[in-house]
């Protein structure tokens, strides 16, 4: 499982840290529809997004765009990665499925249909 | 430079975001319940490389026809690899992140990002590939078609429902935005689609016994199984 942990998260680091400074800049599908159809006017950022540590994908007080865009995704996937991965093992504590019942499952429950 | 944009602030009215945030919370509420069911003790990493890897796909926007741009939104992948609720738990993290740190998609929208993008799909994914596991021949290919036809039924089915959203909330009428939203995002679900195949194939090659919804779940076996014994 680390292996596979490691890996997976080595290549996301990487696309988005040195793939994605180089991605396309257009208008993604709802952006061009929203053009197209003008109620792009209509949106705009909540009061405290104006504040967002990382706006826009891009890392504040680097000059160049995409050393700044990868260093967002860095951060972000990065960031993520420790959200998502402490979650998991906050719900698993609460939920009461730490312990020896973890992989056990599965048999388990088969067994009982 | 990415521009990825989620549905902002201003495009929903307070009606229409608060409704979704609500089909939103409970969903997220109720993947929480069932995780003493899901998360297995090899899943909790999982759900941390899965934010991660869909984070870092949704930065990745290709171009599409017509000077548009679409990138990959990643429930089905969440759903294959998780099962559905968890897979609204991820998308759940991945959107809230983007939303509060990185100014993408809307604060009151954000309830119907979720929807959109992730429960939708998520959902969708874990219905549809459940049914077409059953009637489906078991081979690798058969598989692979179905992930990816998901895949791309998921993309298509949340700008469908980002253009009901609009037009419930008075923004744009459904005849103005659906057809375009709907050509737009066919394309975008080809990519999706082939991202999403990629992916599995890797994890199929490799952790074969890391994917929940597939030929290895359980629920999904009859009494025949075909699953190793005692593996």
């Amino acid at each position: 499982m680390r292996i596979f942990t490691g890996v997976a998260l080595a290549l996301a680091v990487g696309l988005a840290s040195a793939v994605s400074p180089f991605a396309s800049s257009s208008p993604d599908g709802l952006e061009k529809v929203a053009g197209d159809k003008g109620f792009l006017g209509d949106g705009g950022l909540a009061p405290i997004q104006e504040d967002s540590p990382i706006p826009d994908y891009s890392f504040p007080g680097v000059a160049n765009g995409r050393v700044a865009t990868g260093l967002a995704g860095f951060v972000g996937t990065c960031g993520v990665f420790a959200l998502g991965y402490a979650l998991a093992v906050a719900v698993r504590r609460l939920r009461g499925g730490g312990g020896p019942n973890g992989p056990a499952r599965a048999p388990d429950r088969r067994a009982r249909r | 430079m990415p521009l990825a944009l989620h549905i902002p602030d201003g495009f929903l009215s307070a009606e229409v975001a608060g409704a979704a945030a609500i089909v939103a919370v409970a969903a997220v509420a109720y993947g929480l319940r069932r995780a003493d069911r899901d998360l297995d003790e090899a899943r909790v990493p999982l759900l941390g490389v899965l934010a991660a890897f869909i984070f870092a796909a949704q930065m990745l926007n290709f171009p599409i026809a017509g000077g548009t741009s679409g990138h990959f939104l990643g429930a089905t992948l969440a759903a294959v690899m998780l099962g559905p609720w968890l897979a609204c738990l991820v998308m759940t993290v991945v959107l809230a992140t983007q939303a509060l740190a990185f100014a993408d998609g809307g604060i009151t929208a954000l309830g119907a990002n979720v929807l959109n993008m992730g429960v939708l799909g998520a959902l969708l994914a874990g219905f549809a590939i459940g049914a077409g596991l059953r009637v489906l021949p078991r081979t690798r290919s058969a598989y692979l078609g179905l992930v990816g036809t998901v895949a791309w039924l998921a993309v298509t089915a949340g700008a469908a429902a980002t253009s009901i959203e609009l037009a419930a909330s008075g923004t744009i009428p459904l005849v103005v935005t659906l057809p375009a939203m709907l050509g737009v995002h066919a394309l975008i679900g080809i990519g999706e689609a082939a991202i999403t195949v990629a992916a599995v194939s890797a994890v199929l090659a490799s952790r074969p016994d890391l994917i929940a919804l597939g030929r290895f779940e359980p629920a999904v076996d009859g009494p025949a199984s075909t699953a190793p014994a005692g593996a």
